[in-house]
């Protein structure tokens, strides 16, 4: 859908496309973070591409990619053109720490894009005009989505009330009318060094990820276990 | 309250006796002004409740006031971010005594499947609550039975924390027990 936009950025910047990739009709390239406010301003302002809808600007933390020396977290941009009905994702590197230019100059629509960035990720952009959070509010510490934010972790603006058994008020059983149970991290985490989350117990070989078989079997004897569906809907009455 | 006790002859002409007490809980049970704090998906169960299919007005509740000065219950109605807790706090304060608290909905009384950073564990980690109603959302009948017991509690004079009590459809209760399945209680 949009190889022609990946043929015109390769004509145009040549080497500094670091990377390509495409998922079934999404084509992606990767650049430098030096060439990131320029690539933009290309992608708005060729004329073949013209890209004049920003659509997301996000961030994902790979943290272990730390230790092989490499950034920690990809920059990932999303725009399309209303005019020529092509879409591209174009992502960058940035390390911790890094700043990285602002977009702000390029879309208008980057300022809370960047801003939850910064809120969510603790990257800030160079050139920003209003670097504040944007979702949470000025006394959080730390940044959420980053993997290493302690996942049981919350900060109270308001300090809870100093009553016996606060914590012990209702959850909720299966009966009650809550058809979920609460995660019991503890339990979880057991056995980890430092309370991350569950996706990192997997990259770091903590924890095993299922294989497509192994989640068919469970599923299949969830179904198994199930009682019979005869009971009527309540409509139905 | 007990009961009212008509004296001297024909009811036109006669007085009652009560107490005092028991008569002002009476007042107050049947003309409950609410305060919706309504943030989340249970909203529009609420306004189930209050349109005229279920019909809170039966019970003397339908006036719902936007002003805490003027309401005497807090519904707190859908997930309380951290971020709302203050203003939560300040709503209650502001609400004149006597003041009771509904928590609706799974979310308002234990924070529901939010399990992390954003999200109160339940709004009585920050103000005392009267009345929870667990579900997801609860049905209008449970919103109902929820409002009779706090009715209850205001007559009884009772600050204790209740919670309502689960209820099945009657038909498919009878479908079930016919089945041989599980009765609840």
């Amino acid at each position: 859908m949009s190889a022609k936009v990946v043929a015109r950025l390769e004509s145009q910047f040549g080497d500094r496309i670091l990377a390509k990739s495409a998922f079934r009709g999404d084509e992606e390239v990767t650049i430098a973070p030096k060439d990131w406010v320029e690539v933009a301003t290309f992608l708005r302002d060729d004329p073949a591409c013209a890209m004049d809808h920003f659509g997301d600007l996000t961030a994902v933390d790979w943290p272990l990619r730390e230790r092989e020396g490499q950034p920690r977290f990809d920059l990932v941009l999303y725009v399309r053109s209303t005019e020529k009905r092509h879409r591209i994702r174009v992502k960058t590197k940035v390390r911790d720490g890094e700043q990285p230019k602002t977009l702000t100059t390029v879309w208008a629509g980057a300022n809370w894009a960047e801003r939850e960035i910064w809120d969510m990720f603790g990257i800030r952009f160079d050139g920003h005009k209003d670097m504040r959070r944007i979702l949470l509010y000025e006394e959080f510490e730390g940044h959420p989505l980053r993997k290493d934010y302690p996942i049981d972790r919350a900060q109270p603006l308001v300090e809870y009330r100093d009553v016996e058994n606060v914590t012990k008020l209702p959850p909720f059983g299966i009966e009650e009318g809550q058809p979920f149970t609460r995660i019991d991290w503890e339990e979880r985490l057991a056995g980890h060094a430092e309370p991350v989350s569950p996706s990192i117990a997997v990259q770091t070989g903590v924890r095993r990820t299922l294989s497509d078989s192994e989640i068919a079997e469970a599923a299949a004897a969830r179904v198994a276990q199930e009682p019979a569906a005869d009971e009527p809907s309540e409509n139905a009455s | 309250m007990g009961e009212l006790k008509v004296l001297g002859g024909s009811q036109s002409d006669g007085f009652f006796t009560t107490k005092f007490e028991a008569l002002l809980a009476w007042a107050r049970k049947y003309s409950l002004f609410q305060y919706p704090f309504a943030t989340a998906c249970c909203g529009m169960e609420f306004m189930a409740t209050a349109a005229p299919r279920y019909d809170i007005a039966r019970f003397g509740a339908e006036a719902p006031r936007f002003s805490p000065r003027q309401s005497d219950v807090l519904w707190v109605v859908g997930t309380i971010s951290q971020r709302q807790g203050p203003v939560l706090k300040r709503i209650y304060e502001q609400m004149t005594e006597p003041k009771w608290v509904v928590a609706f909905g799974t979310c308002a009384s234990c924070g529901g499947f939010y399990d992390n950073y954003t999200t109160i564990p339940g709004c009585d980690k920050i103000i005392p609550v009267d009345v929870y109603i667990p579900g997801c959302p609860p049905r209008p009948e449970a919103v109902l039975d929820a409002l009779m017991l706090l009715m209850e509690k205001i007559q009884k004079g009772n600050r204790e924390p209740v919670t309502v009590p689960p209820r099945e459809v009657p038909e498919l209760a009878k479908r079930r027990a016919a089945r041989g399945g599980k009765v609840q209680s």
